[in-house]
């Protein structure tokens, strides 16, 4: 039952104990954290760095557990292979090759890695920051921006050329937190500002960053927020909407006039350079989802009405009004990004002031994700400003408890993002050829009496809840294990 | 600027409890059903405004429309009928000046024009004050981007069908308009963000008017110079490039396009009746125009419609040459006169901001409902559709219990296209059980993941002062921040 008691072959288990001698010295030395805090490592020549990378053995099968796939149907009793950071086998009979770490897994469920399809986790400093969705309408009068905007020309609140890859900032505590809480992936996405860069596909291993990358480019998200006062354009909702109309049109353009110079330069003026154009031009030619808030329901019929005006490939998050528009948004055909940050009474609200409708919302919010199941609309799951990750699969549950059902909570958390997002031929689903992105917990993942055992992030191992479990039987005693990732010898 | 909040008071008693909540989908599915039946209104005094009134009338409503009106009317005996008697039936109240059913700022206050800003975009259905309106017999509002630029942002009329989905609210086939300003607002003069903005002056004003023009101009110019050479058959032509802020200037240029001209002070109002005709330009209405009395001539010689106030003057330096007898005087005149709002409250009783006008200037019964009725449609264009009771017709009607130029006329129904939108008998009738659905949702929410609800003492929120509770959003579901007042509110 204990997923510690391991059988390795013998050539393995020398290999493993230098490994995790040479670790233990350098979580004694200095932590892992502050040693990834000053960057990717540069030659391995440090204990910690060059373990963490190159010297751990990435070779697992999981043996006898009951496999989620998502894919596919469960396997009651069957064996995952992970090599080198991807699944090479998985099945009832699968075969397990020698040199590999085998891990018992009677008693245990594999899950695939679960995705968080919206959050800055791995941004930093930006934990406090509003849920993406942004102010509407005029926001809360401010002081004077920093950068005055006259117009449109401006380009106020727009960085599109800021990629969330580029950004990654591994002393973020949150990328140990979610992992531990399940979360193999994010899509991690800048928030501030209208079009304040594009969203990537995040592994939360403990790697340097680059290697933590899936796909950099995966989202353009916009929010339609504003600037505080008058001083700037645009203060105002329709402002806002009307500058992304125009931002939309100049991308477009600028790609027409520069073919059209290169084609014909005589008596034409060159087309003036802009970033933001030739980064939302390329953004539209590659089909990259554009992301559109869908707060609530009126946004969510804006939504559906910009992005047909536009031409866009859009989809929508927010969307907690679903169980209001789910036909709609089915006949939109737009996927859905779910806030899994459900709306409640705030503490000490004054009750005066609470209308029926925001009381219908914070009733029946968490059953949106059901209608829009039922209505066929494709949708995954954000944890949307959720500041602990234990709280996100509790969200999870409360969908659960409104009508969904488990398999499609699932699939929101795992394959239906990967799709979204463009990677399903890499995360989403336990299958062969797959990166190596596991949760192995010792019962359902839904149930809030479930333990998650071992995270698997790119073929790393990673154990949870090691502090519970009495100590290795005749083996020195180690201090308690705190953020669970130094059990693999790192 | 109105003085907001002065005149709140005594409105309120008109039932405050009508902040129930429907969905758009919720609502569109009620609605689908009544409008393609035929409903006979019998036994009223109906208000024609074009043919006197009909005592004993019956009105029949076919698809929405008014299929028959008169002293005796033949009705299919699957009829519904509605037994008005006693009562008073008018046309549907036309509102040419509101701010509701804006998602927002309904000011795009950074830039002198703001053209770009478009009220379609950010209509909202769902806006409490459209059914509190509904419940004043307003069938049809002008809703307008505020009165902090020279030039403002577009605007749109609407039927007032709470909880229809946005795009079915705008008046089918109804111009649209954009909103100009002129005076105190514009120059910022009360209020404003950190940072000072051009225009200052009255001179600034004009002169940022002629240069919106002058580009707009150029702009319609460089794609009719683009779409010939196009046409002839030159490739590689760069194109101009889209501007969101000259388009709906070249509609106005083009008369596809409205202009709704927020004003007080005659010489202004004379000002941009110049530069009308020199670019080539037509003015629609000047709103407010509390001035509008001296310059009625001018105004009725260009065709131009007065939209004003019944009594409201004075809130600011450019209010207080306003008399209560600006729309009697303009309609002596020959101008085509409106009586709006500006105000979700004020919307409530314009019937009596209307019957004002017979007070101070002597205008008779039908010319004061006029001023809300047939006046502000044919202001809007839309006079060919509503405005009247007659065949053909949209069936925008408002049921009174009381003659409507009384103060003691309370709605019954709102009927917008045939369909009721606001019945004051069931909205009554729901109150209960709407209050109980509050109740019970309440508790709900506070004990969500409670394990025990705490003792009453400490779950009771601590006393607010009023200011705090005024920020609070109106809305369900609002990111932080939301506020539909910033900057004082220019309107």
């Amino acid at each position: 039952m204990n997923p510690r008691r391991k059988i390795r072959s013998l050539a393995l288990s020398v290999a493993m104990f230098a490994a995790a001698a040479i670790a233990a010295l350098g979580v004694f030395l200095i932590s892992p954290r502050v040693a990834f805090a000053q960057g990717p490592p540069q030659t391995g020549l440090s204990a910690s760095a060059g373990l963490s990378h190159a010297g751990e053995p990435r070779f697992f099968a999981i043996k006898g557990a009951r496999i989620v796939p998502v894919s596919g149907p469960v396997i009651e009793k069957g064996t995952v292979v992970l090599a080198n950071g991807i699944i090479t086998a998985v099945g009832a009979d699968a075969q397990i090759p020698a040199e590999v770490e085998v891990i018992d897994g009677t008693g245990l469920t594999v899950y695939p890695g679960l995705i968080d399809a919206g959050t800055t986790v791995g941004l930093g400093e930006a934990e406090n920051a509003a849920p993406t969705g942004g102010r509407r309408g005029g926001g809360p009068r401010g002081p004077a921006p920093t950068r005055i905007s006259t117009g449109p020309q401006d380009r106020p609140l727009t960085t599109p050329w800021v990629v969330a890859a580029d950004e990654l900032n591994l002393a973020d505590a949150r990328i140990v937190s979610w992992r531990e809480a399940g979360f193999t992936t994010g899509l991690v996405q800048p928030e501030e500002g209208i079009l304040p860069g594009q969203g990537s596909v995040i592994d939360f291993a403990n790697e340097p960053a680059g290697e933590m990358v899936v796909k950099p480019r995966a989202t353009l998200p916009i929010a339609f927020v504003t600037e505080p006062s008058f001083s700037s354009f645009p203060n105002s909702l329709m402002g806002s909407i009307a500058y992304v109309r125009q931002v939309f049109s100049d991308a477009r353009w600028y790609q027409d006039a520069a073919a059209a110079y290169a084609a014909h330069r005589e008596g034409q003026e060159h087309p003036a350079y802009d970033r933001t154009d030739v980064v939302l031009g390329e953004a539209l030619k590659s089909n990259e989802p554009i992301l559109l808030p869908a707060n609530d329901q009126l946004a969510i019929y804006r939504a559906i009405r910009l992005a047909n005006e536009w031409q866009i490939h859009a989809a929508m998050y927010g969307a907690q009004n679903g169980y209001e528009m789910a036909s709609e948004i089915a006949a939109s055909k737009m996927p859905v990004f779910v806030n899994l940050n459900w709306p409640h009474m705030e503490k000490g609200a004054d009750e005066e002031q609470i209308t029926l409708r925001e009381l219908r919302l914070w009733d029946r919010a968490p059953s949106s994700p059901a209608a829009l199941a039922k209505a066929g609309v494709t949708f995954a799951f954000y944890s949307g400003g959720i500041k602990d990750p234990k709280e996100i699969l509790k969200d999870v549950k409360k969908a659960i408890d409104a009508g969904l059902s488990p398999d499609d909570a699932l699939k929101a958390l795992t394959v239906n993002p990967a799709e979204m997002l463009g990677v399903d031929d890499r995360l989403g689903s336990i299958a062969q050829g797959k990166i190596a992105n596991l949760v192995v917990t010792d019962g359902d993942l839904f149930n809030e009496k479930t333990k998650i055992k071992d995270v698997f992030v790119d073929g790393h191992r990673y154990r949870i809840h090691e502090e519970a479990s009495p100590g290795p039987p005749g083996g020195a005693h180690k201090p308690p294990m705190q953020s669970g990732n130094e059990g693999v010898g790192r | 600027m109105r003085a907001r909040g002065l005149k709140g008071i005594r409105g309120l008693a008109i039932l405050t409890a009508l902040a129930f909540a429907f969905s758009f989908t919720a609502r569109a599915q009620e609605g689908s059903q009544e409008n393609s039946g035929v409903t006979l209104i019998k036994n009223a005094t109906i208000i024609t405004i074009t043919h006197g009134r009909i005592e004993h009338g019956s009105i029949l409503i076919r698809d929405g429309k008014i299929a028959d009106v008169g002293a005796s009317v033949s009705a299919p005996a699957d009829a519904k009928v509605i037994d008005a008697s006693g009562m008073f039936v008018m046309p549907g109240i036309i509102d040419c000046h509101t701010h509701i059913a804006v998602d927002g700022d309904v000011n795009e206050g950074s830039l002198s024009v703001s053209a770009m800003a478009n009220i379609k975009d950010v209509l909202n259905p769902d806006d409490v004050d459209i059914y509190r309106e509904l419940a004043g017999g307003v069938v049809i509002g002008n809703v307008l981007h505020g009165s902090a630029n020279p030039i403002g942002g577009q605007t749109i009329v609407i039927k007032l069908k709470y909880g229809a989905a946005p795009d079915d609210l705008p008046f089918p086939d109804a111009l649209p308009g954009i909103k100009f300003a002129l005076g105190e607002n514009v120059k910022h003069s009360n209020f404003g963000g950190p940072v000072p903005r051009y225009p200052d002056t009255r001179m600034g004003v004009e002169e940022t008017i002629r240069d919106a023009f002058t580009r707009a101009k150029a702009y319609q110019q460089a794609w009719a110079d683009y779409n010939r050479r196009k046409a002839a058959g030159e490739q590689n032509l760069i194109p101009p490039r889209r501007d969101v802020q000259l388009e709906p200037l070249v509609e106005v240029l083009e008369g596809k396009r409205y202009i709704h001209c927020h004003s007080y002070v005659s010489d202004e109002i004379l000002m941009l009746m110049r530069v009308a005709k020199e670019f080539g330009f037509k003015v629609r209405t000047f709103q407010h125009v509390l001035e509008g009395y001296k310059v009625a001539d001018e105004m009725a010689a260009n065709n131009i419609g007065g939209s004003t106030f019944s009594d409201w003057w004075a809130y600011k330096m450019e209010a207080y040459e306003a008399i209560p007898y600006n729309a009697a005087l303009m309609t002596d005149r020959g101008v085509i006169v409106s009586i709006n709002s500006d105000d979700a409250d004020e919307a409530r009783h314009l019937n009596q901001e209307a019957a004002k006008s017979m007070k101070y200037g002597d205008l008779n019964e039908n010319q004061a409902l006029r001023l809300v009725t047939l006046n502000p449609a044919i202001q809007l264009g839309i006079d060919n559709r509503v405005g009247s009771i007659e065949q053909g017709k949209d069936a925008d009607l408002v049921i009174y219990n009381h003659d409507p130029l009384s103060v003691y006329a309370v709605v019954q129904k709102t009927i917008i296209d045939g369909k009721t939108y606001f019945d004051r008998d069931e909205d009554i009738a729901r109150r209960a059980g709407l209050a109980k659905e509050k109740q019970e949702l309440l508790e709900k929410a506070k004990n969500e993941g409670k394990p025990a609800p705490k003792p009453a003492e400490e779950t009771k929120p601590e006393k607010k002062k009023p200011h705090e509770k005024s920020k609070k959003s109106k809305k369900p579901g609002t990111a932080p921040g939301f506020s539909g007042m910033v900057a004082g509110g220019a309107r």
